[in-house]
């Protein structure tokens, strides 16, 4: 493993008319390997994922250093972060009910991330398209490649959602909530496939979530974030040896099977973490 | 097979639907026609009539007949295509109708085109920098369009263009030095003079359209604008816009290709409906540039109480509008893939 991939320091953002950063002073560094980021609702989490990708429209971003691989993110031209998006850069969005154009077949909306970034014919481009569909476990590429959104289950949108967003080969995928709209039953399975094709790839990940027993099995590093800023790093091994008040806080409210009847521990959230840094 | 068959339900259904609407709509224009206050009798046979002419006529007319009867009488002439003779003329009405029609298609054409042109891109504009200062102004143009009276935009505009500028032709359908120039075979001068090879008459009739077209085609883009904008805010909310711009899709490309291509059917149904209303005519252009079409033909009739006239002015409209209806039905059924 090389330098790292990702390298931030002091990332701050701010919402166009707030009166407070929703992202305040962030740092970590990322190599070839599967950080997550976990933290309530309004955390900042998902926006720190969204301006990796610059793609914050009525947002200030500023930072020390925001650098990805060889580019400085921050200084690069909206052209040559087309360029980034979604070839070394991309995302796997929250909902695939929502995140795939409903009127276009679902191997169409695949073979775009193709066709924009390759000069490749719209052949060559559907015969890529049906490997990375295969690639993601459909059974039927062929079939499902003609399909429309609202034809497919939550699960296989998932898969093609992934499919769409590793096709370019990219070195760093943003998952934001990757399961959170899927049932149960077809997360784990989702998961595996993206953790076996982001290990064999060697591609980054950067987990968003909120479910920290999630994280803490598919993730190698755990980021706590509270309130816009991060409030603690931890190996996610290490997660029941967290010191922090936040997350020990958060451990306690998880339910186990087994586990006491016990009415769930309920957080307690002190303003003073607001400020102190993160160690 | 199987997957064929709810289809041809689908389409069983929608004749059904329109077989309905119809009759519902000639129950209408028939009631139309008895409730007027014209006495379609005395109309026909004069003021100085004597009552066994009056009786004759009355009867004649089937008018004494009950009212369910007239009805079924009513639908069997116009099936057959008999929409009975106007009073004013004495021609049969339909022939008086085609006669008009075309001056009001081709006003209506033109105003569709240039209020679809006019209005697509400026609803986009909008929505894309919704609340900066092109949407602003974008909405303040076409509240203008919506807002001023034609009649009175149309009458400046005349003076203004016509008579100070002299850019343009005045009323009419064309100057009228040219008028009995060309053969009528179509009705539609434009085309009827490029045939004949009239280049001047097709330069007046130019000239002489381009105004009213225009207002018409600034009034309907209002509309247009306005639903194009709400449309297109619809789907940039969307979260697949933001899928496209991760694979790396421009702002442009996500626009035009993912959020428009999404609205298309949506439009061409609003710009279905607009032309729709132009072909029902616009009374009041037609009016003030003396453009003699449909417009102008329903209100004299429905004036004067020719109501042979008025019912199948009204059965056209209504016609009209089931047509547009089901066209936009069929192109949701083609188009939209959620529908199958």
């Amino acid at each position: 493993m090389q330098g790292p991939i990702l390298d931030v320091k002091n990332l701050s953002i701010r919402y166009h008319g707030a009166s407070a950063d929703a992202v305040r002073k962030v740092s970590f560094t990322l190599g070839r390997e599967r950080l997550g980021i976990v933290g309530e609702s309004g955390s900042g989490k998902s926006t720190v994922g969204r301006a990796l990708l610059r793609l914050l429209p009525g947002a200030t971003i500023t930072a020390d250093t925001l650098r990805f691989e060889d580019a400085d993110l921050l200084a690069l031209s909206e052209r040559e972060m087309l360029k980034v998006r979604g070839r070394r850069m991309s995302m796997i969005l929250q909902d695939p009910k929502f995140s795939l154009n409903p009127i276009r077949r679902v191997g169409q909306q695949v073979a775009e991330t193709c066709l924009r970034h390759f000069p490749v014919s719209r052949a060559e481009a559907r015969v890529k398209t049906l490997e990375m569909l295969a690639a993601v476990k459909i059974r039927d590429p062929e079939r499902v490649h003609d399909l429309y959104p609202h034809e497919i289950s939550g699960g296989m949108g998932q898969r093609v959602m992934i499919a769409m967003m590793l096709l370019a080969d990219p070195d760093l995928v943003i998952a934001d909530e990757p399961t959170s709209a899927l049932d149960v039953t077809v997360r784990l399975q989702v998961l595996n496939i993206l953790d076996a094709l982001v290990r064999d790839r060697g591609i980054g990940l950067i987990m968003i979530s909120h479910d920290l027993n999630l994280v803490r099995n598919f993730c190698d590093r755990v980021l706590i974030m509270y309130a816009g800023r991060v409030v603690e790093t931890l190996d996610a091994r290490d997660m029941d040896a967290a010191r922090h008040p936040y997350t020990r806080g958060l451990l306690a409210a998880q339910p186990r099977i087994g586990g006491s009847r016990a009415p769930l521990a309920v957080l307690d959230r002190r303003p003073e973490w607001q400020e102190e840094m993160a160690p | 097979m199987p997957d064929r068959r709810p289809r041809l339900r689908g389409i069983l259904g929608q004749i059904t639907t329109i077989a309905v609407t119809l009759l519902g709509l000639l129950l209408l224009t028939f009631i139309i026609g008895r409730m007027m206050p014209a006495d379609p009798v005395r109309a026909m046979v004069g003021e100085d009539a004597t009552r066994e002419t009056y009786e004759q006529v009355f009867r004649q007319l089937g008018l004494d007949r009950p009212l369910w009867e007239q009805f079924l009488r009513y639908l069997g002439d116009v099936l057959s295509g008999d929409f009975g003779n106007s009073i004013r003329t004495g021609k049969p009405v339909i022939e008086d109708i085609l006669h008009v029609m075309p001056a009001t298609m081709e006003l209506a054409t033109f105003a569709i085109l240039i209020g679809a042109g006019l209005g697509i891109p400026l609803g986009v504009t909008a929505a894309v920098n919704k609340d900066r200062w092109p949407d602003h102004l974008v909405r303040v143009f076409s509240l203008f369009g919506h807002s001023m009276p034609i009649f009175w935009t149309g009458m400046i505009a005349l003076i203004v263009f016509y008579a100070a500028l002299g850019w343009v032709g005045g009323s009419g359908r064309m100057s009228q030095f040219y008028i009995g120039m060309v053969p009528d075979r179509t009705g539609f001068l434009l085309i009827d003079s490029a045939i004949a090879g009239q280049w001047d008459v097709f330069r007046s009739a130019v000239n002489h359209l381009i105004l009213p077209a225009s207002l018409l085609g600034y009034s309907s883009s209002a509309y247009i604008t306005r639903m194009t904008r709400s449309f297109m805010l619809d789907q940039l909310g969307q979260e697949y816009m933001t899928t496209a711009r991760v694979k790396g899709l421009s702002r442009g490309q996500t626009i035009w290709r993912h959020a428009f291509g999404n609205i298309r059917v949506q439009l061409v149904t609003i710009v279905a409906l607009a032309y729709g209303s132009l072909l029902e005519g616009a009374v009041l252009i037609e009016t003030v540039f003396a453009w003699p079409g449909f417009g102008q033909y329903l209100t004299n009739n429905l004036i004067i109480g020719d109501m042979n006239a008025v019912m199948t002015c009204v059965l056209i409209v209504g016609v009209i509008f089931i047509g547009l209806n089901l066209l936009s039905d069929i192109l949701y059924r083609l188009f939209d893939p959620r529908t199958k």
